[in-house]
């Protein structure tokens, strides 16, 4: 890969970043998997598709989401002045579904009559149940028993969407564990299913497919940046769980050296209690579910459990591109714990009148410990990834609040 | 000659299909596999899988991930497993032992260094469900370098673009895998498996192992009918995990129940072609 003068220029034929990324999985899905790869290179190379998905953000979505100048908190930290990209604001609450609409109208391209997903925290497959509504398309959602138990709004949520939400008991019963179960629905509906994978990872084409539909965020960031400060970022936050709101901002940026980037992994009860999520701060390369990436594993390279307040950070791996970035040290990946979100999460709301996802929370929390030390003129762009409603219930849950 | 080969060799001579037996490695517990894997020869097993247990079997269906819990709680690792074929190998220098599994376990132990002890314990081949031939690089080209068969998976979306690739670089025997979808679960149609065993031997000259879906005796001897080996595993760990206590510990009958589920797929194997 030329790394040399671009660090945009993978994945490579293989779907390989450096060594990571690939197609790992099970013979019956390659052939299903190099056809998504043609359907998508094809659709990207058609001025239809483009204005097709270009319709639909704009009206259906929203777009594009403001970048919103965060006056009380930059006074609040005395330091950096911090802008807001608000994807929260979008249809759904969150990002995903920047690429759950690209994924569905290059399914009905490939004339997919089935849907299925995964999904965390429910963000995903609530954005894949309304594209799914949207289209008329039937949809299936599996998700971990443990995060159905946690997430209750948005189950309800894609129920009320039309979705079956198909609760996945097997192994640890999180979003790894409903990956599993998609691939497993997948190997036995090869015929008429689409795969709609939620973030930057799985096999290729999907981290760098998902990335390309996610871009958007970090494309509009540099038009609205330039147009409020005639220049570009010096710092981008975003929270890591798999990775796709982090690519879609950071990506964009990658070859403007003077931009510094910096990922936020669940830290859990902290990375050195072992109960976490930072695969990339608390774990090691390996194979799963179609890529080779950071893992968190045991030393027998079985997966282990990943503990985080936010569901949609519970997940024991990253896009493999996030994981050469990291080698490649282009980016920086750190760790906030469970207590450190949490904390933000109400600062959030109390100075900005806006309550964030926990998993956003997790970058503000790291805005908070880097802006007061920078000086005024540097120019710091947090990721709101998505809105806090589904996660009141659990953050009320953890005060002892029964709603 | 290869274990796997000469297996085949004189499958093939008596004029006869064989039976591949897979237990995951472990399950319930290492004495007791120990103990069920020795007796399985006797009972007609003509080759064998031993499962490696994965926390996360994506292409496994819940008999067989159950079973690598199992093994897991246990303590089952890819030492141990490998120190059971110790075992195994030192009373049997025959039968051919095929490790099945997933990638992660065997990129954490190293792949150089498992393929030396995989070598040097006696195992025969490898079947990983997700390394496809885009990834050869990875374990195939090195396990072909240390002399142990790379057997990969054809399946009913294995179209004929596709084989050929499928086909490169394989040893040992081609595996089909009669229906899409995971283990454990449906059974494929007689005169599929037929037009399919017909369409993969007009591409190889491997054996072909049929596995999938394959239950009773009578389904065995079909299989038998058609293709060189027939395969048989969750109904097998189902019969295991009959045979558990509540607390997932063998209960006395174990061993024999499961050996006499092998001995009659093995006549069903046995008798399908006089």
């Amino acid at each position: 890969m030329p790394s040399a003068n671009t660090y945009r220029a993978g994945p490579d034929e293989r779907g390989l970043f450096g060594r990571y990324g690939g197609r790992f999985v099970a013979e019956t899905l390659m052939p299903l998997i190099l056809e998504v790869e043609r359907a998508y290179h094809a659709a990207r190379r058609d001025p239809d598709f483009a204005k097709e998905l270009t319709y639909y953000l704009e009206h259906y979505v929203g777009r594009p989401s403001p970048l919103y100048f965060a006056a009380r908190l930059t006074r609040h930290w005395r330091g950096a002045k911090i802008y807001l990209k608000r994807e929260d604001l979008n249809h759904t609450g969150a990002h995903k579904i920047n690429s759950t609409m690209g994924q569905i109208l290059l399914a009905r391209r490939m004339g997919k009559r089935r849907v299925i997903a995964e999904t965390g925290a429910g963000q995903h497959g609530v954005a894949t149940a309304t594209v799914c509504a949207l289209f008329d398309i039937p949809c299936v959602v599996y998700m971990g028993a443990v995060d159905i138990e946690r997430q209750q709004p948005n189950v309800f949520r894609m129920k009320l969407l039309g979705a079956e939400v198909r609760a996945v008991n097997s192994g640890t019963a999180t979003l790894k564990d409903a990956m599993n179960e998609a691939l497993r629905d997948w190997v036995a509906n090869v015929d008429d299913t689409y795969y709609l994978i939620g973030t930057v990872a799985g096999p290729h084409p999907y981290p760098a497919m998902v990335r390309d539909f996610q871009c958007i965020i970090g494309d509009e960031v540099k038009v609205q940046l330039q147009r409020a400060e005639g220049r570009l970022p010096d710092t981008l936050l975003a929270c890591v769980g798999g990775g796709s709101n982090a690519m879609g901002l950071f990506f964009p940026f990658l070859d403007d050296a003077s931009v510094q980037m910096v990922g936020v992994e669940a830290a859990g009860e902290g990375v050195a209690t072992g109960r976490h999520a930072a695969s990339i701060n608390g774990g090691a390369p390996g194979v799963l579910h179609g890529n080779r990436t950071y893992l968190l594993q045991d030393r027998d390279g079985q997966i282990i459990d990943t503990h985080s307040v936010s569901a949609g950070l519970d997940y024991p791996g990253i896009g493999p591109e996030h994981a050469w970035l990291h080698d490649m040290r282009r980016i920086e990946y750190v760790a906030v714990r469970d207590e450190e979100a949490l904390d933000a999460f109400q600062l959030l709301a109390r100075l900005e009148g806006i309550i964030p996802a926990l998993e956003a929370a997790h970058a503000i929390a790291e805005a908070g410990k880097r802006a007061p030390k920078l000086p005024m003129d540097h120019l710091l762009v947090i990721n709101l990834s998505g809105r806090g409603d589904k996660d009141i219930y659990s953050v009320a849950k953890r005060r002892g609040i029964n709603l | 000659m290869t274990r796997i080969a000469a297996r085949f060799a004189e499958l093939a001579r008596t004029g006869r299909a064989g039976l591949v037996t897979y237990l995951t490695g472990g399950d319930p517990d290492a004495a007791t596999f120990a103990a069920l894997l020795a007796a399985l020869p006797g009972a007609g097993a003509d080759l064998i899988e031993i499962g490696v247990p994965f926390s996360d079997p994506m292409a496994d269906g819940p008999s067989i991930q159950a079973a690598g819990l199992r093994a897991l709680r246990a303590g089952a690792t890819v030492a141990t497993t490998l120190g059971i074929v110790r075992r195994f190998r030192a009373r049997d220098a025959a039968t051919p032992i095929i490790l099945m599994g997933y990638y992660n376990p065997i990129h954490s132990y190293g792949v150089a260094k498992f393929l030396g002890d995989a070598k040097s314990v006696g195992v025969d081949g490898l079947i990983v469900v997700d390394l496809p031939p885009e990834h050869d690089d990875e374990l195939c080209l090195p396990a072909r370098e240390a002399g142990i068969d790379f057997i990969r998976l054809a399946t009913p979306t294995t179209d004929d673009r596709r084989l050929p690739i499928v086909l490169n670089n394989i040893s040992g025997f081609l595996y089909y895998v009669a229906i899409a979808g995971i283990t454990g679960t449906g059974s494929a149609a007689v005169d599929d498996v037929a037009k399919a065993v017909t369409r993969l031997k007009q591409h190889t000259a491997l054996p072909i192992a049929v596995g999938f879906g394959i239950k009773t005796p009578r389904q065995a001897a079909e299989i038998a009918r058609l293709a060189d080996a027939a395969v048989v595993g969750s109904a097998l760990v189902d019969r295991l995990a009959a045979n558990l206590d509540d607390n997932a510990r063998a209960r006395p009958g174990l061993i024999d129940a499961v050996l006499a589920d092998v001995s009659a797929l093995a006549h069903g194997v046995r008798d399908a072609r006089r």
